[in-house]
C-alpha cells in the first residue's frame, strides 16, 4: 500500500523531453495520441488495394430454419458482381470449427457460412463480392434462399425440456456443457446459519459493449506462396488462428494477422473467425483481394453479445449477526447458437468464486445451453461480471430481507487487509487489497455521513431516494489451465506474452509487442518502462503499432484481452528491455576497457559509473554492433535485439476438485451510486456516483482512470438502458443505436474517482492488470434502486438491466419481485 | 433487377479543407463513403447505419452535419471541412493538444467526429458551460472515455 487520495488531484502531465528515471508512474504524453487526433490512424476499413471487391453477407431472416436451397444466379448476372460464396461450398472446403466444450457441446457443427440450417437471425448464409459496396448490398438481395421456418427457441429456461426444438441435432441436446463446483461444506453451513435465504431467480440481461467500429478485414491472398493477410480489427490473432487454420485445412503459418488502430474491442472481436474464414475462401476463389465492413445493424445483430446468464434456486447461510457463511446456486448461461469461445465462460467465473467476502462454503452448478440468439463472446468482465453481479445481488437482498445495513454486511464479510495474499475457497489467491477502505473512499466522495439529510431533501422534493453499492474484482491473467476443468483434453495451461526490444544503428530503440491494442495505450505504458531501465525518454523508444503475425513476434497467449498487458505485456517489455540493458553494458565494457557492472545507463548513453565523461551514446553502441564491428571479442555472444517472453508461474489446477490459482492478479473496484427515481414514473436519475480502483502500481495514472472512466460509463449503460431482448420469433429488437441506447455525453452523471495502490507481490512492476472492473456499476445501480424502492412495498430487483418501465412494473407490483425471496430462520 | 440497379452518376465539384476536387459519383453516394473511398480522406468514420453515433461529423459550409446522412450530390458546391484540416501542418491546433493533454481519446476512433462537434461548439460559443458541451456532444457516441476527459478537454479550450 502506497499512496492513499480521497479526491485525486488531476493528473498532471509532465513533460516528455528530459531524459530521467521514473517515467512509470507519470502521465506522459500518450505515443498514439497525434496520429489519432489528425485522422491519421489506420484502422482497417481505412486500407484499400486495387480493384478489391466488397462483401457483403446474405443473412437468415429467420431465427431457426432449415435451408432448403440457395441460389446465386441472379446475383452473379448482376454488372460488376465478382463472386459468390455459399454454405455448400464452405462445407466442402472446410472442416468445422474445433469445439472447447467436451460433449453435447463437442458435438456441435460451427462453418464459416450456415450449412443445413440457421440457427440464429442474421447469421451468414452465403456472401458475395461487388465492385462496390452497394452493389454488393444489392447482389445479396438477388440470392434466393428457399427456408422452411422451424420452431425457434429463445428462452434458455425451456431449453431442456420435453418439447424444446433441438438447434444442434449432431449434439442431440442444447446443453453445451455443465458441472457441480462444490468447494467446503453447504450442508454444514446451511446447519450453523441462523438464516437461510432463498431467491428463487436472478437474471443476467443481455447486452455488449458495442465498440464504435465494426468488425471487418481486409484480404489479400498470396497464390504463390498461399498465404492469407488479413488487416484486420482481431483482437486476439493468436486463438483466431487456432480456429481458421485446422479448419481451412493449412498450416498456420499461412495466416497473417496485421492490425494497426482499432475502434474498440472490449472481448466483441474475439471471435470473427468464421466472418474471417469466408473472406479468406473468397480472396482464393476470386483471386483479388476482398474487403469487408460489417454494418451496425449485423454488429447488433449476428457478431457477439454478452453471455446472458440466469441464477435460479439460490440459498444464503447467514448468521444472526451478518456473518455469511455461503451460498448455492443453480447458473444458466444462454452462449446464443453456437458456443464458440463461450463454454471458457463456464469457468472463467470461478477466478472470483466468492466475491469480495469471507465465506467458504459455495456450490455451484453450472449449465450452458444453446438459444436460437445471437452467439456470445467475451465481453468486457467476461463471466465474472455475471457472477460477481449475482454476489453482490446476494449481499443486498440479504441486508434488505434481514434489516441489515448493507455498509456493514459488506465491512463485515469483505477479505480483509491483512489477510492477503488471500487464499479462496476454490484456491486461488488474491494477491493483495483493502476493500474497506476503498469502501469508505467511496462513501467519503458521495458524503455518505450526509446521506440521511439528503433522502430527506429528496423525499421533500417527491422522490424516492437510494444508495448502493458495488464491489467487484478485477481478474487478471488468465491461468489457461482453467480450460482443463472444462475439458481434460484441451492442452492449454498458463498463460505468456513476448516482447523484443532492440537497440538499431543509429540509436534508435524499437519495441515490438505480442499484444493487440484497441485503445489501452500499449505504446505509451511501454516506452515509460524501456525509458526507466535505459535510462532515456519515452520521446526516444518507438513501439510499433498494432500486431503483425509476420513482424511482431508472438505466444501462444498473445492478445489483448482479461485484463493482463500490466503484467503480462509489461512483464515482457521490462524482461526485454533488461536483457537489452545486460547486452549494452557488455558492449560498453568492452569499449570502454572495464566491468559490465562499472557501467551505467543514463542520459541516453552507456558510462562509467566512476567517470561519467567515459560514455558512449546509444548510437555508437548500435552503430558498434552492427555496422563497425571487426575486432569486437569472439566470445561477446550480443546482439542488441532481444526478446523475452513473460510466463507467469502457474500450476495446472487439481482437476477433480475444480481447485487452484487461476488468475495471478486482483485489482479492486468499489463503486458507490446515488439515485432519486420518479415514484410515478419510475425514471430515476443518478445524481452522484463514486469510482474507487485499486490496480496496484499505476503505470501511468491518467490512463488508469481513462479504463476507470469507460469502463463505468458502459457498466452504467448496462444497468439503465442496454439491453437486447428478443420477441418470441427469435428477432433482436434492439438492432442499432437507435434502438439500443448508449450513454451519450447527457446521460453521465457527474464521476467522481479515488483510488489506491496494493501493489501485487507476484507481478514484477507490482502492477495489476485493469480496465474490466467497471461491472461494479451495474451492481451499484442494481443496490441503488432496490434502496430507493425499499419504501413502496419492499421489492428485489431481480434483472441487472433496469431501464425506467421496469422501475415503473417493480413500483405496481412489488410483490411479484418478492414472490421468490424467503428467508428461513432458526 | 430494374428495381435495384442504381440511378446514373452526376459531376460534383466539392471543396474539402481548401482543397477543391471534382468527381464522378452515383447518385446514392453517401458523403462519408465519398470523402473516405474517393478523397480517400479516411479521418472521418463510419459508426453506424442510423445515423446515430456521430463518427462520420464534418463541417457543410460551416455546419455541423453527420456525413452518412447526406449524399454526396448534396455537397456539390459546398465547402467541407474534416478533421484532416485541423492541424496546422504538423502543429495541431489548441482543441487538438487539450484533447491529448486531458487524455479525451484511447480508441480514437471516435475522436475525428468529436473534435469536429467541438470545433462547431466552440465557433458558436467560444466560452461553453459544461452543460452546453454535453448538448454540443451529445450526437456523439464514444465507447470508450466515459465522455468525462471529453468535456474536460473542451471546457479547457473554452475556458
Ligand atoms: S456513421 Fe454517421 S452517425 Fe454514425
Ligand atoms: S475513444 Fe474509443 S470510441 Fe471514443
Amino acid at each position: 500500500m502506497t499512496e492513499t487520495t480521497v479526491a485525486p488531484p488531476k493528473p498532471v502531465v509532465v513533460e516528455e523531453g528530459k531524459p530521467q528515471k521514473g517515467w512509470a508512474g507519470q502521465n506522459v504524453p500518450r505515443k498514439e495520441d497525434k496520429r489519432l487526433l489528425q485522422g491519421e490512424g489506420v484502422f482497417f476499413d481505412d486500407i484499400k488495394r486495387h480493384e478489391m471487391g466488397y462483401v457483403h453477407f446474405v443473412r437468415s431472416p429467420y431465427a431457426h430454419a432449415r435451408i432448403k436451397s440457395v441460389d446465386v444466379s441472379k446475383a452473379l448476372e448482376l454488372d460488376g458482381v465478382y463472386g459468390t460464396l455459399t454454405g455448400d461450398e464452405v462445407a466442402i472446403l472446410t472442416d468445422p470449427f474445433f469445439e472447447l466444450s467436451v460433449k453435447p457441446g463437442a458435438d456441435m457443427k460451427d462453418y464459416a457460412l450456415a450449412v443445413g440450417k440457421v440457427r440464429f437471425v442474421g447469421e451468414p448464409v452465403a456472401a458475395v463480392v461487388a465492385a462496390t459496396r452497394d452493389l454488393a448490398r444489392d447482389a445479396a438481395q438477388l440470392v434466393e434462399v428457399d427456408y422452411e421456418p422451424l420452431q425457434p427457441l429463445v428462452d434458455a429456461r425451456v431449453a431442456q425440456s420435453g418439447g424444446a426444438p433441438v438447434l444442434h441435432e449432431e449434439a442431440g441436446s442444447n446443453v453445451v456443457w455443465d458441472g457441480t463446483f462444490d468447494w467446503g461444506d453447504w450442508e454444514a453451513a446451511a446447519a450453523e446459519a441462523d438464516h437461510v435465504v432463498k431467491i428463487k431467480e436472478l437474471h443476467f440481461d443481455r447486452f455488449s459493449s458495442t465498440p464504435l467500429e465494426c468488425s471487418g478485414c481486409l484480404v489479400e491472398y498470396n497464390r504463390g506462396t498461399g498465404q492469407w493477410t488479413m488487416y484486420c480489427n482481431h483482437q486476439m490473432p493468436g486463438v483466431g488462428a487456432i480456429w481458421m487454420a485446422p479448419a481451412m485445412r493449412v498450416g498456420i503459418d499461412k495466416l497473417r494477422f496485421v492490425t494497426q488502430d482499432i475502434g474498440g474491442g472490449f472481448g466483441n472481436k474475439i471471435c470473427l473467425h468464421p466472418y474471417f474464414v469466408a473472406c479468406c475462401l473468397l480472396a482464393r476463389k476470386l483471386n483479388r483481394a476482398v474487403q469487408w465492413t460489417e454494418w451496425r445493424t449485423d454488429q447488433h445483430t449476428a457478431n457477439a453479445h454478452g453471455n446472458e446468464r440466469w441464477f435460479q434456486d439460490i440459498e444464503v447461510a447467514v448468521k444472526a449477526d451478518g456473518t455469511l457463511l455461503g451460498f448455492k446456486v443453480k447458473a444458466l448461461d444462454d452462449c446464443g447458437a453456437f458456443p464458440r469461445y463461450e463454454p471458457l465462460g463456464c469457468i472463467i467465473w470461478a477466478q472470483v468464486t466468492p466475491g469480495c467476502y469471507r465465506w467458504r462454503h459455495i456450490r455451484v452448478g453450472f449449465t450452458q445451453v444453446v438459444t436460437n440468439k445471437s452467439p456470445v463472446s467475451p465481453n468486457r468482465g467476461y463471466s465474472r461480471m455475471q457472477h460477481l453481479w449475482l454476489t453482490e445481488r446476494i449481499i443486498d437482498v440479504v441486508a434488505h430481507e434481514l434489516g441489515l445495513d448493507p455498509v456493514q454486511v459488506r465491512k463485515k464479510n469483505y477479505v480483509k487487509h491483512e489477510e492477503f495474499p488471500y487464499e479462496t475457497p476454490n484456491g486461488c489467491v488474491y494477491d493483495s487489497g483493502d476493500y474497506a477502505r476503498c469502501l469508505d473512499i467511496a462513501l467519503d466522495l458521495v458524503d455518505y455521513k450526509k446521506i440521511e439529510e439528503k433522502r430527506v431533501d429528496a423525499e421533500a422534493r417527491g422522490k424516492l431516494f437510494g444508495i448502493g453499492i458495488g464491489s467487484t474484482l478485477d481478474s487478471g491473467t488468465n491461468n489457461f489451465g482453467q480450460s482443463m476443468i472444462l475439458n481434460p483434453e484441451l492442452q492449454f495451461s498458463g498463460n505468456n506474452e513476448v516482447a523484443t526490444v532492440k537497440l538499431d544503428i543509429f540509436g534508435e530503440i524499437v519495441v515490438t509487442l505480442g499484444t493487440v491494442p484497441q485503445g489501452q495505450s500499449h505504446e505509451t505504458t511501454s516506452a515509460q518502462v524501456v525509458s526507466d531501465i535505459l535510462g532515456c525518454s519515452p520521446a526516444d523508444v518507438t513501439v510499433r503499432a498494432g500486431h503483425d503475425t509476420y513482424w511482431n513476434s508472438h505466444a501462444g497467449f498473445s492478445g489483448t484481452y482479461a485484463s493482463q498487458f500490466a503484467v503480462t505485456g509489461l512483464g515482457a517489455v521490462k524482461g526485454a528491455t533488461d536483457m537489452l540493458a545486460g547486452e549494452m553494458k557488455q558492449l560498453a565494457a568492452v569499449v570502454l576497457g572495464c566491468a559490465p557492472d562499472d557501467i551505467e545507463l543514463a542520459d541516453g548513453t552507456a558510462r562509467m559509473k566512476a567517470n561519467p565523461e567515459a560514455a558512449l551514446p546509444f548510437m555508437a553502441l548500435g552503430a558498434i554492433l552492427n555496422a563497425n564491428n571487426a575486432g569486437l571479442p569472439e566470445d561477446l555472444n550480443i546482439t542488441l535485439n532481444c526478446r523475452y517472453v513473460y510466463r507467469p508461474p502457474f500450476e495446472k489446477p487439481d482437476l477433480e476438485r475444480k481447485y487452484g490459482n487461476l488468475t495471478l492478479t486482483y485489482a479492486t473496484q468499489i463503486h458507490a451510486c446515488v439515485v432519486e427515481v420518479d415514484p410515478d414514473t419510475g425514471v430515476y436519475e443518478i445524481v452522484d456516483y463514486a469510482a474507487v480502483d485499486d490496480c496496484g502500481k499505476r503505470i501511468h495514472p491518467q490512463i488508469v482512470e481513462g479504463q476507470v472512466h469507460g469502463a463505468t460509463a458502459q457498466a452504467i449503460g448496462a444497468a439503465t438502458h442496454e439491453t437486447f431482448p428478443y420477441d418470441e420469433d427469435g428477432n433482436l429488437l434492439t438492432p442499432n443505436f437507435y434502438d439500443y441506447h448508449v450513454p451519450h455525453a447527457l446521460d453521465m452523471p457527474p464521476m467522481k474517482t479515488g483510488y489506491i495502490e496494493s501493489e501485487s507481490p507476484f507481478t514484477s512492476l507490482g502492477a495489476k492488470g485493469m480496465g474490466e472492473g467497471g461491472g461494479a456499476g451495474i451492481h451499484a445501480v442494481c443496490a441503488a434502486l432496490q434502496d430507493a424502492l425499499s419504501s413502496r412495498g419492499r421489492p428485489i430487483v431481480t434483472d441487472s438491466c433496469n431501464p425506467y418501465h421496469r422501475v415503473w412494473s417493480l413500483l405496481q407490483d412489488p410483490a411479484a419481485s418478492r414472490a421468490g425471496v424467503e428467508v428461513v430462520s432458526r | 433487377m430494374a428495381a435495384t440497379a442504381p440511378v446514373g452518376g452526376k459531376t460534383v465539384t466539392v471543396r474539402v479543407n481548401g482543397t477543391t476536387y471534382e468527381r464522378e459519383v452515383e447518385a446514392r453516394r453517401l458523403l462519408i463513403h465519398f470523402l473516405r473511398d474517393d478523397l480517400d480522406l479516411t479521418g472521418s468514420h463510419v459508426g453506424c447505419d442510423t445515423g446515430n453515433c456521430g463518427a462520420c461529423s464534418v463541417l457543410y459550409d460551416g455546419t455541423l452535419v453527420k456525413s452518412c446522412m447526406l449524399l454526396a450530390v448534396q455537397a456539390d458546391g459546398a465547402s467541407i471541412e474534416t478533421v484532416e484540416g485541423l492541424a496546422e501542418g504538423d502543429e495541431l491546433n489548441d482543441l487538438q493538444q487539450a484533447f491529448g493533454a486531458h487524455h479525451a481519446l484511447q480508441c480514437g476512433y471516435c475522436t475525428p467526429g468529436m473534435l469536429m462537434s467541438a470545433t462547431a461548439l466552440l465557433r458558436e460559443k467560444p466560452h461553453p458551460t459544461e452543460d452546453e458541451i454535453r448538448k454540443g456532444i451529445q450526437g456523439n457516441i464514444c465507447r470508450c472515455t466515459g465522455y468525462v476527459n471529453i468535456v474536460e478537454a473542451i471546457k479547457s479550450v473554452g475556458a
